[in-house]
């Protein structure tokens, strides 16, 4: 279980500029669960996660992973049980490595870095099954540099690498903002899928409401540093991309929310 | 004239170590790390008062060079990674303070006699060689040396901890997601980095048997420079490795000042050609260092 307690968040504290995103916020995220968070840009989405990946410090507040406090992990000890993948496709992968290199050095997280060889020949056979599943032609492109594939193929790998070692969370921030409807389309099936095989618990920022609906079984939608709609299960279930739209709408214009 | 071809190819294959090192930091890393200034000279120094006041076999001072070179580049990695000092500034204050703990580890500009042995004139060498002139015995240490160096980064960058180095210079972020600190990662890669400049100093010292206190100026110019013309020039060949690449670079470098310096250059104007040649390296290349103006 996460659970984000208390938690402030000042920008710019001290200085003209100054802007309060988070006072008093607070989230739960049970094991087992896939959120879809949407909400305007500047509404706190992908500060929350930031929050939670311990990539931007905190002014008050605590981040705990069942029951206890991870606040003073730095980041990339944190993602020894997170997964992340991000909305630019190239934040995922090492460009001037081959697939096989990046996925080598995926497979190995959680291990020791030492002197042994990176790439085991043994594997490789494993990797191909694996792109083979995601079905985009890429299980004979394990020499090919990164950065040589379109950023839908990129994306697929960076999901592939984020969730091929056990982990407790998967962070999604946005990472189908980038490309276009049909990889979209392709990258969240996959998503989905890896999601509910591997039993992930998952936190998905999205601009779109019909993946918000579409995907996940609790759906938050975010404004001004508030949680202001929170539905899961039956109720996620009976909300519609419409009911969204109008919400969003009404957010916008800055309308009071009860 | 085959003389002068044969010191230059010895000169290139030497500082080839720091090609290697400079490959490791600017091209790997994208490190552009000036701590080189100051651990080549750092090298010669250690080496020059080992040789010459505690009488230690020449094959000793190689290691002892690594270490102390090693060394260097913990501080630089220290500055820039646990004081949040930028790359470049964190390069500049280390070799400027290793500019003074040169000069106090040497006491002064030192002169290795010709008494002394060095790797080019003692045991197994000798026995190997000992018919050969000294020239062609520095040819063939440097070759051996740089052979084997080169060998063992090609394995190590091919190794868990290699392959993790160069995804810190391609994508940080990735490895902070692979739960790695990539800071330690920096330090490690400039510890490589440093003490194979060490390294060089080592083996400059021992072959022009002196050190000077002024002898790191312009060397990571020089680094920079082998490195780029050889992954220019070379590295296209997609045969060719890049640590191949870098020796050929620097090789052809040295060729190109020895030709100045044939035509009738002032040695005073030595490091204005070497800048000069290293801007129309960088133009030509099309790499025009736009990587360590934004680092």
């Amino acid at each position: 279980m996460l659970e984000l307690r208390d938690i402030t968040k000042i920008y710019h504290q001290g200085q003209a500029t100054e802007s309060r995103l988070f006072e008093h916020f607070f989230l739960t995220v049970p094991d087992g669960q896939f959120i879809s968070v949407v909400g305007s840009n500047g509404s706190g989405k992908t500060s929350m996660l930031n929050i939670i990946c311990g990539s931007i410090p905190i002014e008050g507040g605590d981040v705990l992973v069942d029951g206890v406090s991870i606040q003073r992990l730095p980041d990339y000890r944190r993602y020894a049980s997170m997964g992340r993948v991000y909305q630019n496709p190239s934040m995922g992968t090492c460009p001037n490595l081959t697939m096989l290199e990046n996925l080598s050095l995926a497979d190995n997280k959680g291990r020791s870095f030492g002197l042994s060889f990176a790439l085991n020949k043994k594997r490789a056979d494993y990797y191909r099954e694996q792109l083979r599943s995601l079905g985009l032609g890429l299980e004979d492109k394990l020499h090919t540099k990164m950065g040589a594939l379109s950023g839908g193929q990129r994306q697929a790998v960076a999901l592939l690498m984020a969730t091929m070692t056990p982990l407790n969370f998967l962070i999604l921030d946005e990472h189908t903002a980038a490309l276009d409807p049909k990889t979209a389309e392709i990258i969240m099936q996959l998503t989905g899928r890896i999601v509910s095989e591997k039993k992930l618990t998952a936190i998905m920022v999205t601009h779109n409401l019909r993946y918000a609906i579409e995907y996940g079984d609790r759906i938050l939608m975010m404004s001004q540093g508030r949680v202001v709609l929170d539905k899961a299960g039956e109720e996620k279930a009976a909300t519609s991309p419409d009911d969204l739209m109008r919400l969003f709408n009404q957010i916008s214009m800055g309308e009071p929310m009860d | 004239m085959l003389d002068l071809l044969i010191s230059t190819c010895t000169q290139g294959l030497i500082y080839a170590l720091i090609s290697f090192g400079v490959y490791i930091t600017y091209t790997i890393l994208d490190f552009p790390d000036l701590s080189v200034d100051g651990s080549f000279p750092l090298g010669a120094a250690v080496t020059a008062v080992l040789l010459t006041q505690y009488d230690v076999n020449p094959f000793l001072t190689l290691p002892i060079a690594l270490g102390v070179g090693a060394l260097a580049g913990l501080i630089t990695g220290l500055i820039h990674v646990r004081l949040h000092v930028r790359n470049l500034l964190a390069g500049i204050i280390t070799q400027t303070a290793l500019f003074s703990i040169n000069l106090q580890i040497a006491g002064s500009n030192l002169t290795v006699d010709r008494s002394v042995d060095t790797i080019f004139s003692s045991g197994p060498i000798m026995g190997l060689l000992g018919d050969s002139t000294l020239m062609v015995r520095k040819l063939v240490v440097s070759l051996i040396l740089v052979v084997v160096i080169k060998l063992a980064l090609d394995v190590y960058l091919k190794t868990k901890s290699g392959l993790l180095l160069r995804a810190v210079g391609d994508n940080p972020s990735l490895v902070t997601t692979l739960a790695k600190d990539m800071g330690n990662m920096k330090i490690l890669g400039l510890m490589l980095s440093n003490a194979l400049v060490a390294l060089a100093g080592c083996i400059v010292c021992q072959e022009q048997r002196s050190f000077s206190a002024t002898m790191g100026t312009g060397q990571v110019v020089y680094g920079l420079a082998s490195v780029i013309i050889g992954i220019a020039l070379f590295r296209r060949l997609s045969f060719i490795k890049g640590t191949t690449a870098v020796v050929f670079g620097s090789i052809l470098y040295k060729i190109c000042i020895q030709v100045a310096i044939n035509a009738g250059l002032p040695a005073n104007l030595l490091k204005l050609v070497t800048a000069v040649l290293f801007l129309l390296v960088l133009v030509f290349s099309g790499r025009k260092g736009e990587e360590i103006i934004h680092a």
